[in-house]
């Protein structure tokens, strides 16, 4: 068991009040299971990302985390402007200590495949919204983490590069039996990529609607095509009350 | 731009020096640029010019550097330790409203009349606001950025070296920058209060010999390396900060 949350909640305090993010959260994401999260703008979905990468304790309930490496995608680039695209890319082998020669050639191959090869020794203030987007993807995907946390990766690629991006991620994640758990407000994006599609409600977060999504040959193309993708996509906007 | 400046600097001297001939000023007590220039060349040939220019220099420099190195030091010390920042940010607030002129006759009691009582003079009119402004710096640093650090699993130590050092280079090149203009206040006070060499004892015994060209003359020089000490930081900050930021 890669991830599970059990009656999570969590609140912030600050000193303009308290705001409840998320509230009794439960679920599973199993080694190897791919699980899409989508909800409401602002209902708490950065707040579970960061709490499933243990990086805030829950104020209540449990958070399980499985062994392994965990590399996550916040929902901002976050990137380094006083280093170059290419120092971007190795800060986690960096800091991870596994800055060896393989690993860097890895990352530089998905570089490449990006279409980021001649912008390895130009600084991110020198590019576009989704090409820094794609550069803080290849950063998260350098130290080859074993649970992937996406919070709406694909959101400042343009459509067609966005399709062709989310392809290979999903390529990558399935291939290499990666564990992934994303958030996006995109319902088809969220059927087309997952074997799981949780649907939540406006803040504090918790489960409206949770569904196994089996139908397709387990391609992102395959589920488009489907004739069930359809009834899915409207039962999740019913759930979501859209 | 610079031809206009240059205009307004030549015209304001060249009034100046008429008045000061023409009798309407006293150049006893205005001196005027042709007097000052004497003066200058006469401290030069005597060869005390670079004397007094030297001990001057060597102390402002010296107060910087020490400032610089042991602010930045305890501002990151203070970073790492919250408690600890907590703990003495109040005496830090408290001692930068101090004014340090206060302590001169501590500081001559404590470490005499030499050169070491004006560094340390210097050092402490500089060194608090060296904390202040570097951990300003350091406490500043993108929050989202440090959320990335830590989801990598960075510790202390490569969040402080990969994320905050580097982040906060705008506001060490600021902190130079202000730290040039209180070490000069500080080694020039510390003259005042105890010297036997150095421009500001050149201004001060000037003053009490009633010779203003020779109050004038270290004045001017004294600007001089001033402003060229500042130059020579504001160039570096172009050099260092560039262009590599947003
Ligand atoms: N650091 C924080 N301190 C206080 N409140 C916060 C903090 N971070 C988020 N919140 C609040 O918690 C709630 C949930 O925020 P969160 O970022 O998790 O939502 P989200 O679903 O990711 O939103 P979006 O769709 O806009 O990305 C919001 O009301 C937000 O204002
Ligand atoms: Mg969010």
């Amino acid at each position: 068991m890669s991830l599970a949350f059990e009656g999570v909640s969590y609140t912030y305090h600050t000193p303009a009040g308290e705001t409840e993010a998320v509230r009794g959260l439960t679920f599973e994401v199993r080694d190897g299971q791919f699980v899409s999260l989508i909800g409401p703008s602002g209902c708490g979905k950065s707040t579970i990302l960061s709490l499933a990468a243990g990086l805030i304790p829950p104020s209540q309930g449990k958070v399980k985390r499985g062994g392994g490496h965990f590399g996550y995608m916040l929902q901002t680039d976050a990137l380094f402007p006083w280093r170059t695209v290419e120092q971007n890319i190795f800060l986690p082998l960096e800091i991870k200590r596994r800055n060896t020669r393989g690993m860097r050639e890895n990352a530089l191959a998905l570089a490449e495949k990006y279409g980021l090869k001649d912008f390895l020794k130009k600084t991110p203030q020198q590019l576009s919204g989704g090409m820094r987007q794609r550069v803080a993807l290849i950063r998260t995907l350098a130290a080859q983490p074993d649970t992937l946390l996406l919070d709406e990766p694909f959101s400042a690629l343009d459509y067609q590069t966005r399709l062709a991006v989310c392809d290979d991620v999903h390529a990558i994640i399935k291939s290499e039996r990666k564990t992934a758990l994303l958030v996006t407000h995109d319902i088809s994006e969220a059927i087309a990529l997952s074997d799981r599609v949780i649907a939540l409600s406006a803040r504090p977060a918790a489960v409206v609607g949770e569904h196994d999504v089996t139908f397709g040959d387990g391609s992102p193309k395959s589920r488009r095509a489907s004739g069930e993708f359809a009834a899915m996509f409207e039962t999740l906007r019913g759930e979501l009350g859209i | 731009m610079h031809a206009v400046r240059a205009a307004i600097l030549i015209a304001l001297a060249g009034l100046w020096e008429l008045f000061a001939r023409t009798g309407v000023f006293d150049p006893f007590i205005t001196s005027s640029p042709s007097r000052v220039a004497a003066t200058i060349a006469d401290l030069a040939a005597a060869g005390t010019l670079f004397y007094h220019i030297g001990v001057t220099l060597m102390e402002t420099v010296l107060g910087f550097a020490i400032a610089v190195a042991a602010g930045y030091l305890i501002a990151v010390l203070l970073w790492l330790n919250e408690s600890a920042r907590s703990v003495f940010e109040p005496y830090i607030v408290v001692l930068n409203a101090l004014p340090k002129i206060a302590l001169g006759p501590l500081i001559i009691i404590w470490m005499g009349t030499g050169y070491t009582a004006i560094v340390f003079m210097t050092v402490l009119i500089s060194v608090i606001v060296c904390i202040m402004n570097m951990l300003a710096g350091f406490v500043a640093v993108d929050k989202t950025k440090l959320l990335l650090m830590r989801s990598m699993g960075a510790g202390k130590a490569a969040i402080l070296s990969k994320l905050v050092i580097p982040a906060s280079l705008p506001a060490f090149m600021n902190t130079l920058k202000v730290a040039v203009g209180l070490a000069w206040i500080g080694s020039i006070m510390g003259e005042y209060i105890v010297s036997r060499a150095g421009l500001g004892y050149l201004i001060v015994y000037g003053g009490q010999v009633f010779r203003l060209d020779l109050v004038m003359a270290a004045t001017f020089i004294l600007l001089v390396l001033a402003g060229g000490m500042y130059a020579l930081v504001a160039l570096t900050e172009r050099l260092v900060v560039g262009k590599n930021r947003q």
